[in-house]
């Protein structure tokens, strides 16, 4: 057993034998930091695990490990390779199968549901989004935090304009795997923010790849980390189904939301041990949308012929993305836009995490763990700056709702660029929309 | 006790005979004391693998002690709940062990008393999932784990309680006998001040266990023992709910018991060895992995913290010495005897306890006192197995996350822990080092659990060492306790002892940082060492 694979072990879900005991994890962790609440990954992870067991009417004697938001900086900063958050969300979905889940946290991980219950009355429903009474009843009634970032209903989903548009939802005859590509918007492009689906399509299709959009469900990540796990198996499960001859015949999957991409290359496996063929293969064939086009960058084929965008941006590259291990792809695409100034946030997390940050009895503490980030980007709007940028969908709307600067994934930048480019060429492209 | 003062009775030895014993003697209204020349259940009690034994394991090939450890079983489970998780216990046949033996082995435990029901395996896989599926028939019997140094701490509890006085760090280092033979005195030297004192009284038990034969010789008596090493490897975490035993004639390698945070494997069984030099040897660790896997396959990937070895105290009832051969030390009796030096060996007031079980220490000790107490003319019945020891050990039984549950209780989140590894809270320190104030790090060890977890007191001694320099200052230490920096040093070298022979993996990176914190940062080769006194056995 080496030093680093401790990952890589088979004996199952002991990758915390590997601890040393070091306190690097509790040295970096975001809610730690902020609150004496949480005790730290250290004693929540690979020091309760070994007090969890069945024992007199519990399986799960500890509740703090609660406090967990599930950033999993802790794990990329282990030494010794343990994989501590997910032992944490692990320990938590024990928890939540002892003792059951509250009806706001199997409703704020149903997105699906809510995507299917709030857009067809879209207009209504962000009224109460933004009515504060109707906020204050919802914290009261369900603990969801009046000031919590809930992003507005779209009137229609993503989905809906696609099958509007006869768009492809799966290959033509004679497809290209290195010239098609299968788009896994997720559940916040579909119900919120379709403008973000159709920027990344148009800008996929800008650089000569077919996208379709094959049936899916939300990734189920919202499930996971409120520690639903039968509820996130039946999601990845439909979504392994759809995407896996996909995968298996060498297309890419890419996704806008680095979240939900992470969930499709590491968690379906590391916390819902769906560890078959399918998830590998799909774990393998999946691309946060960046990634890709730094990809194609690095092979000649993007299409680089940017218009200036002349301001200078504060940049949050969520912890998802971190995860990844892929470095930061915005920042290089960012350094394609002439006069395009991306200011990396220097900021561990934006403390959303998810539904985190929604909760209640969480709000305060996702505030605190924000906090210098918030700080950060309200300075640069003081500054000039226009608005920030983010790849994950909640850390954008924790980001917006909490510094007051709208915030917007990397990918609508650089369309935004193109199209001036585009109109600058007086010869506009046609709009997809 | 004062110089030259009587008692009725000396015990010698502090493991979990000799306090049972003290008490049974001290419930009988005899006066005794307990002398032990480290600290109590530091030897055989304290290296034993944590399985309060149901019997099953010697249904076939001893048959006596079957029937005491079942006995045994149902009276701890009374008097000492508190120092027993019930976890119950398995007996597994693996494609390797004998079909006759699965045959035989329900009627020959029912024959002993012993209860046990067929498992499916199905419904085996479910409630341990990590035991190998080439296992083809179970057993669930009446094991469970059995915590030493609580039962220990217990009974001498108890016996205090009784009027009975119990002395650690003392050891034995003579007798004065009568014109006609028989003992008067025990003469004793405290190991860490080098104070000698002699205890004049009417009867000694040698309750020594491996070390008998030793104590013997001092008095001029006769006894061969015929101590069994026994090696046994911690892991960092359980892989089970119960005991796992393999359904076979015992063997090396064939029991796994769930102890608190981790579990061991056990057991060899290697005769002759010195008892003060029990050194476990790469084949015992290479010969408990290849056999752990067949309990549990990958087992010998897992993270192990320890290796250790007990002495057996096994006494060859025949003085068939020289049992040389690995498989016959085996045969010996696990049952107890008790020997009456003086009609055997002229050595009057003399009996030894050997043999037997920690499961039957009470048993062991009731059979020696009621020889004892009719000699010095006593009738009182034996009513150990009557009355609860105190609180703790008397209290409900425990279970794995106690600890945590009741830092969690609290709040959870900022928990004062000296030893984060296995939950030891600055709190619960304290009451340790108040209770006994001349502990050193290691005698803390025992009763707290400080510094067993895998990062081995890498971080809590340096805190724990503290606490014992802040309790220096103010004057709250008992003089014989070490000095805070001899104290570091020896617990960390006591630490290493047991490191060293598992040193690859996961514990070897652990040691590195251990080492690196320790020389590198604390400088502690630069510390004095530990001077005098007797941690063999610790």
């Amino acid at each position: 057993m080496t030093f680093h694979d401790a990952a890589a072990r088979d004996f199952p879900a002991f990758s915390t034998d590997a601890c040393i005991k070091c306190n690097v994890c509790n040295t970096v962790c975001p809610v730690s930091r902020v609150t004496d609440e949480f005790p730290g990954p250290k004693y929540v992870g690979p020091q309760a695990q070994r007090f969890r067991g069945p024992g007199e009417g519990s399986d799960a004697p500890d509740h703090s490990v609660d406090l967990c938001s599930g950033c999993g900086i802790c794990t990329r900063a282990c030494p010794a390779g343990v994989l501590i958050a997910e032992t944490n969300n692990r320990a938590r979905a024990g928890i939540v199968e002892e003792r059951g889940s509250s009806l706001r946290n199997r409703l704020i991980s149903d997105t699906d549901l809510l995507i299917r219950l709030g857009t067809p009355v879209a207009p209504l429903a962000n009224i109460g989004l933004k009515n504060r009474l109707a906020r204050w009843f919802g914290e009261k009634t369900l603990g969801v935090h009046r000031r919590g970032p809930l992003a507005p209903f779209s009137r229609r989903t993503f989905r809906a304009w696609w099958k509007r548009e006869k768009r492809p939802t799966a290959l033509e005859a004679g497809s290209d795997p290195s010239r098609t590509v299968v788009y896994f918007h997720g559940c916040a492009v579909n119900g919120f923010e379709p403008d973000l689906g159709r920027d990344a399509v148009e800008i996929l299709e800008r650089n000569g790849l077919t996208v379709i959009v094959p049936p899916q469900e939300c990734c189920g990540l919202p499930f996971i980390s409120n520690g639903l796990y039968p509820r996130a198996r039946e999601k990845a499960r439909r979504n392994l189904e759809s995407l896996a001859q996909y995968a298996r015949a060498g297309y890419r999957i890419v996704g806008t939301s680095t979240s939900c991409t992470h969930a499709l290359k590491a968690e379906y496996r590391e916390m819902l041990d769906l560890a078959d063929d399918d998830a590998t293969a799909v774990a393998d064939a999946t691309w946060d949308i960046c990634e890709l086009l730094v990809d194609l960058h690095d092979r000649g084929e993007l299409d680089t012929g940017f218009a200036p965008i002349a301001e200078s941006i504060p940049y949050h590259p969520p912890c998802q993305l971190k995860s990844h291990g892929i470095g930061l792809p915005a920042m290089d695409l960012f350094a394609l836009v002439p006069g395009l100034r991306a200011v990396d946030s220097d900021h561990d997390c934006c403390g959303a995490a998810g539904t985190y940050g929604l909760k209640a009895e969480r709000w305060q503490i996702a505030q605190d763990v924000g906090a210098p980030l918030f700080a950060k980007v309200r300075a640069a709007k003081a500054a000039g700056a226009s608005r920030a940028a983010c790849d994950s969908e909640t850390c954008r709307w924790q980001i917006e709702q909490s510094s007051g600067v709208p915030t917007v994934h990397p990918v609508s930048i650089l369309a935004e660029s193109y199209r001036r480019a585009d109109e600058a060429a007086s010869e506009p492209r046609r709009r997809l929309v | 006790m004062p110089a030259g003062a009587e008692v009725d009775v000396v015990v010698i030895g502090g493991g979990a005979t000799g306090a049972g014993v003290l008490r049974d003697l001290a419930m009988r209204g005899l006066s005794a004391t307990l002398v032990e020349r480290g600290d109590f259940a530091s030897g055989t009690s304290g290296r034993y693998h944590g399985l309060l034994h149901s019997g099953a394991r010697y249904v076939e090939s001893d048959p006596i002690s079957a029937r005491h450890c079942i006995e045994e079983n149902a009276v701890l489970r009374r008097i000492a709940p508190g120092t027993i998780e019930p976890t119950g216990g398995y007996f597994v046949a693996t494609p390797d062990d004998p079909d006759d033996y699965l045959d035989r082995f329900p009627a020959a435990c029912a024959k002993a008393g012993i209860e046990t029901e067929p498992v499916p395996l199905d419904e085996l896989f479910r409630a341990e999932p990590l035991l190998s599926r080439e296992i083809r028939a179970a057993y669930r019997v009446p094991d469970a784990a059995l915590e030493p140094w609580e039962l220990v701490d217990g009974t001498l509890n108890s016996a205090r309680e009784h009027g009975a006085t119990a002395h650690r760090y003392r050891a034995v280092i003579g007798f004065e006998r009568d014109a006609d033979g028989s003992v008067a005195a025990v003469m004793t030297r405290d190991t860490r001040t080098g104070e000698e004192e002699t205890i004049a009284c009417r009867a000694v038990v040698s309750a020594a266990g491996a070390w008998a034969g030793q104590i013997a010789e001092l008095a001029g008596a006769r006894l061969t023992m015929s101590p069994g090493k026994g090696s046994m490897l911690i892991f960092n975490r359980r892989f089970s709910t119960a005991v796992i035993n393999r359904l076979a004639p015992p063997g090396d390698g064939d029991i796994l018991v769930p102890v608190h945070t981790v579990c061991i494997l056990g057991t060899t069984d290697i005769t002759g060895e010195d008892p003060d030099d029990a050194v476990v040897t790469e084949e015992e660790i290479s010969a408990l992995l290849a056999d752990g896997e067949r309990l549990v396959p990958g087992i010998s990937g897992a993270r192990v913290l320890r290796a250790y070895a007990g002495s057996r105290p096994l006494y060859d009832a025949d003085e068939v010495s020289g049992a040389a051969s690995h498989d016959e030390s085996r045969e010996i009796s696990r049952a107890h005897h008790v020997i009456d030096h003086g009609a055997r060996d002229g050595v009057g007031g003399l009996w030894s306890i050997v043999g037997g079980k920690l499961t039957t220490y009470r048993l062991m000790a009731r059979d020696v006192t009621d020889a004892v107490a009719a000699a010095l003319g006593n009738d009182a019945p034996c009513r150990t197995a009557d009355e609860p020891l105190p609180e703790p050990a008397g209290h409900s039984p425990y279970w794995l996350g106690d600890r945590l549950a009741a830092i969690e209780a609290e709040g959870g989140g900022d928990a004062d822990l000296v030893c984060e590894c296995e939950l030891v809270t600055r709190q619960r320190l304290a009451d340790a080092l108040d209770r006994r104030a001349d502990s050193s790090l290691d005698d803390l060890r025992r009763t707290t659990r400080l510094g067993m977890g895998p990062c081995q007191g890498a971080f809590c001694m340096p805190r724990a060492a503290a606490m014992l320099d802040a309790r220096r200052a103010d004057g709250r230490l008992h003089p014989a306790a070490p000095d805070a920096n001899v104290a570091l040093r020896s617990f960390a070298a006591e630490r290493l002892r047991g490191t060293r022979p598992i040193a690859w993996g996961d514990q070897l990176t652990e040691l590195f940082l251990t080492a690196g914190i320790f020389r590198g940062t604390l400088g502690t080769d630069a510390l004095p060492e530990h001077t005098g006194g007797d941690d063999a056995a610790s």
